[in-house]
């Protein structure tokens, strides 16, 4: 194929499809790579999809899209071994349309997506994998494909080939990802009827629950669990850093069976059919690991350029923005007949900054240095938090003052007043 | 503490187009897994249990089962010993759900 493009997108995640249907709609000739069988067939998600970045690209999405529930309940676990302790916050204003938040099951909604980018007019190629970037000098003028022989050119090659970056990598345009900015999570999908997912759940309808956890499940490892509900399913993963992984003896899947046989957990999945094995990386690294972003012809965006929110499990959305923001990047300047060059694309950067997308990571940024010094948030704290809420609810006879007095001496005695009070000082530092 | 988990069991769920005859993953030197790598932390880190570690010190890589995450190549960062390319096109693990 000697033809050429406006555009290469490589990748058909939210970030590939939010591009190149935005370049698409506004009359770019836009080729579309992805290497699984079909869109959505290689990607992973917990999955909540966000509803205001969708909104923005495709606004009556509700119409046709496949969305499982709309979140009605979120609680928060702390894990201990045998317990938790946690919040739940459940509102009737989440169950009134326009729902806010929803969970999907990714592989059919990449494949809707996509359907909707190839309405726009953007031709879609799959089963091929871009192996590589064509340069002139330091320019990228197209790419390098294992098949339909061999090169297509571009003016511009948008990067939306998700967390791994390998094609950036591979030109150098930054170093390989290190084991302290990823995260891998694993996770399984379990059937069971409707009905079930809703008495267990207390929702009808679509409406339905998300669970975020953390504690004793990663093992005093930097990471999260996560249980949500779909119509007819419950997905439950649990994700740890790379650099914590790599100094512990359990493998992530052993991880995730412990996880599954907590007395708390285990009731919710009984019964389930599970029906399929997932694991996948998380680029949780956060403001201060973005890479850089454009350079002469080409540009990152969503998970290849680590845009992921961690403290709020934000991805597909800042994927969607930054796609949305590279496409009318190129809009503008092909409309100005400006040429590709770093110079301009630098324009780019700039839509980003003034963004909530790197306005809330940068607003986040020291939060993974913080977790990574201070192991005591994974370890020691759910322990302390449950065995506080254990000894006051226990009724035993002594009164709920010396209850009170054994608790404090219990924290004072796992961890300093000074460290307790420099813990609650660094995380409020890391939030403000 | 649960028992453990077989990985194999999980796997048989998924679907895969395994391109035989063409790992998309390779070790480059299997020495310096043998005698230079102390941890061998690939073993444990695969969430697919795609690296064995053999009764000789030797680490045997089986990619059929590979979920295609990347962990193997970011964690070997001291030895930089794992090549790592995606599948060839439309190959490989193929998600029903993700
Ligand atoms: C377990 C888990 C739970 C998550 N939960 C949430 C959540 O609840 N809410 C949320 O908003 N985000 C969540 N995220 C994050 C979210 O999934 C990502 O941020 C989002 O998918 C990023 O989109 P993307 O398009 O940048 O990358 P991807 O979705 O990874 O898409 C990249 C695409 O590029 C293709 N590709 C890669 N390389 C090539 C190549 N060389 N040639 C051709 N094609 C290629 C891939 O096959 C893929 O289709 C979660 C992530 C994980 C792993
Ligand atoms: S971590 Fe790297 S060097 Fe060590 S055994 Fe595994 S592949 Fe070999
Ligand atoms: S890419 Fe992931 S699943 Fe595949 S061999 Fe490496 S660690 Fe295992």
């Amino acid at each position: 194929m000697a033809e050429k493009f406006d555009a290469i997108v490589v990748g058909a995640g939210p970030s590939g499809n939010a591009a190149a249907y935005t370049m698409a709609k506004a009359g770019l000739k836009v080729l579309q790579l992805e290497r699984g069988e079909y869109p959505g067939s290689k990607n992973v998600q917990g999955a909540i999809l966000y509803s205001d970045a969708l909104e923005k690209i495709i606004p009556d999405f509700r119409d046709d899209a496949p969305l499982e529930r709309h979140i009605i309940e979120q609680r928060m676990w702390v894990l201990d071994d045998e317990s938790y302790i946690g919040t739940h916050y459940r509102s009737d204003e989440f169950n009134k349309p326009p729902y806010n938040r929803y969970t999907i099951i990714r592989a059919q909604f990449d494949k809707w997506f996509s359907e909707k980018v190839q309405e726009a007019g953007a031709m879609l190629i799959c089963e091929t994998t871009v192996s590589d970037l064509l340069m002139d000098g330091k320019r990228v003028i197209g790419v390098q494909t294992d098949r339909l022989g061999g090169s297509i050119y571009a003016d511009i090659v948008i990067l939306a080939d998700g967390v791994n970056s390998l094609l950036a990598t591979k030109a150098g345009f930054h170093p390989e990802l290190e084991p302290k900015n990823v995260a891998l999570a694993v996770k399984e999908i379990h059937f069971m009827p409707q009905e079930t997912v809703e008495a267990r759940f207390n929702v009808n309808g679509d409406a339905g629950v998300v669970i975020e956890m953390a504690g004793k499940i990663t093992k005093g490892m930097m990471g999260t669990g996560f249980l949500y509900t779909n119509k007819e399913s419950l997905t439950i993963g649990v994700g740890c850093m790379l650099s914590d992984l790599k100094q512990q003896k359990i493998s992530p899947y052993q991880l995730l069976e412990e996880m599954k046989a907590h007395p708390s957990i285990a009731p919710i999945l009984e019964g389930g059919e599970m029906k399929e094995y997932t694991a996948h990386l998380i680029p949780e690294g956060g403001y201060k690991a973005i890479p850089e972003l454009c350079g002469d012809g080409w540009m990152i965006v969503g998970d290849s350029g680590m845009f992921v929110n961690a403290m709020h499990r934000e991805g597909s959305n800042l994927a969607m923005t930054t796609g949305c923001f590279a496409a009318e990047t190129v809009i503008e300047l092909a409309a100005e007949q400006k040429p590709f060059t770093a110079k301009n694309l630098a324009r780019y950067r700039e839509k980003l900054n003034e963004s909530f997308v790197i306005k809330d990571l940068k607003k986040y940024k020291n939060m993974p240095d913080v977790f990574h010094a201070n192991p005591q948030f994974f370890t020691t704290y759910p322990e302390m938090l449950n065995q506080a809420a254990h000894k006051m609810l226990r009724v035993d006879g002594i009164d709920k003052k010396t209850k009170e007095k054994q608790i404090m001496a219990n924290f004072k005695q796992r961890r300093s007043l000074f460290g307790l009070m420099g813990d609650a000082y660094k995380l409020w530092r890391a939030f403000e | 503490m649960s028992a453990n988990v077989k990985v194999e069991e999980k796997l048989f769920q998924n679907r895969y187009r395994v391109d035989a005859g063409r790992p998309h993953i390779q070790i480059k030197d299997e020495e310096l897994c043998a005698s230079r790598c102390e941890t061998q932390q690939c073993t444990v880190c695969c969430p697919a249990g795609c690296y064995t570690l053999e009764g000789n010190g030797r680490i045997v890589l089986i990619t059929d089962g590979c979920l295609e995450c990347g962990t193997c190549r970011i964690i070997c960062n001291d030895h930089r010993n794992v090549a790592w390319e995606y599948p060839r096109g439309g190959y490989g693990v193929l998600f029903k759900f993700g």
